[in-house]
């Protein structure tokens, strides 16, 4: 079994170990898992906040971490 | 002695039925709103700029963008708790997306991260217009509806797609004034007026185009519900200052709507009254 697993988050090539939940992705990239206003995306699809402890991050993926920013 | 009935008491301004000192209010989705200001919070000098434009303007509706985080900084979140400590609601929009696609998972993720079902919709054509794509608008519109979203839909000031963003159901219509970002103004009273006319009872806002006050009282003027803005506050000289002229600009406008304005007429007609005049002698 390989020791990292490529996916893509945010659009960049990363290297993370395999197997990973959401949440255990979340704090791999040192972030806040329960820091409010953040959603997460993997391959097109919203990944509910409550299904983060469940749900792994497939290698090969493609996940999208989003917040509010300024906008008009 | 207080004045009741100054400008800043919004409330206030009575309503074309309602007896005078009702609240003229308006509802939006699940929202019920005494401002008529929607304002976006992107390109202000400063962080205070922008809070304190919100307090001058009266807004109790904001507009954030939904973005990537920022990975190499662990912070973030300060526009998002500052604006929830302002007591405002938020409308997440999909600013940037050119397809049903784009617009409809960006949409997902707000309704995510923001726990709203509003969302103003924006689906582009090209980035020199920013105009909407009438197509690919109502196609994620529709989506949108159907998965229980309240979508403020911005569009153009063709009535006929109007009247299909209606249709589907949209919480709200919101066609543009002129471009984004180019403060030009209401460039076409005329077809948003027809716009009025044939969507009486749907929620109508101008979203785009506004350059200064004068261009919002219009807005209430043609029977608009509300305004939505961002450059012409953040860019302005003076943000905060130029909110509350939008405030008051809006609430003129709207005190104008409801006064009901004379006709226009392409002769003179003396407002003193003819009886009574001197006479000379012969």
């Amino acid at each position: 079994m390989n020791s990292t697993a490529p996916i893509r988050i945010n659009g960049e090539p990363r290297e993370v170990p395999p197997g990973l939940t959401i949440r255990a992705l979340l704090t791999h990239l040192g972030r806040d898992p329960d820091q409010p206003g953040v959603a997460v995306a993997v391959d097109d699809r919203v990944v509910r906040r409550a299904l983060w402890d469940e749900t792994a991050v497939p290698e090969g993926s493609r996940v999208e971490i989003i917040t509010a920013s300024q906008g008009g | 002695m207080t004045d009741d009935r100054t400008l800043t008491d919004s409330p206030r301004l009575g309503t074309e039925a309602d007896e005078p000192g009702t609240a003229d209010t308006w509802t939006v989705g699940d929202l019920t709103l005494r401002s008529r200001v929607l304002l976006g919070t992107s390109r202000y000098p400063s962080l205070q700029a922008l809070l304190d434009s919100v307090d001058a303007s009266g807004t109790e509706l904001v507009t954030v963008g939904v973005r990537r985080v920022d990975l190499s900084e662990t912070g973030g979140a300060t526009l998002l708790g500052a604006l929830r400590d302002k007591g405002v609601h938020l409308l997440p929009n999909t600013a940037g997306c050119f397809t049903a696609r784009e617009a409809v998972l960006t949409a997902q993720l707000a309704r995510e991260a923001l726990e709203t079902n509003r969302i103003k919709l924006e689906v582009i054509g090209d980035d020199e217009t920013l105009y909407p794509d009438a197509v690919e608008l109502v196609d994620a519109a529709g989506t949108l509806v159907a998965d229980g979203f309240e979508v403020f839909a911005y569009c153009g000031d063709d009535p006929i797609t109007a009247r299909r963003l209606a249709d589907i159901g949209c919480a709200a219509v919101m066609p543009l004034g002129a471009p984004i970002g180019s403060g030009m103004g209401l460039t076409n009273p005329y077809a948003l007026r027809i716009l009025r006319e044939i969507l009486p009872d749907v929620p109508l806002v101008v979203d785009a185009g506004i350059g200064t006050a004068s261009d919002a009282t219009l807005a209430m003027e043609l029977g608009y519900d509300g305004i939505l803005l961002n450059t012409a506050v953040a860019g302005a000289e003076r943000p905060p200052q130029m909110a509350a002229a939008m405030r008051h600009a809006v609430e003129a406008g709207r005190l104008a709507r409801l006064a009901g304005r004379i006709p226009r007429r392409l002769y003179a007609e003396a407002s003193t009254p003819e009886d009574g005049r001197i006479e000379l002698g012969p």
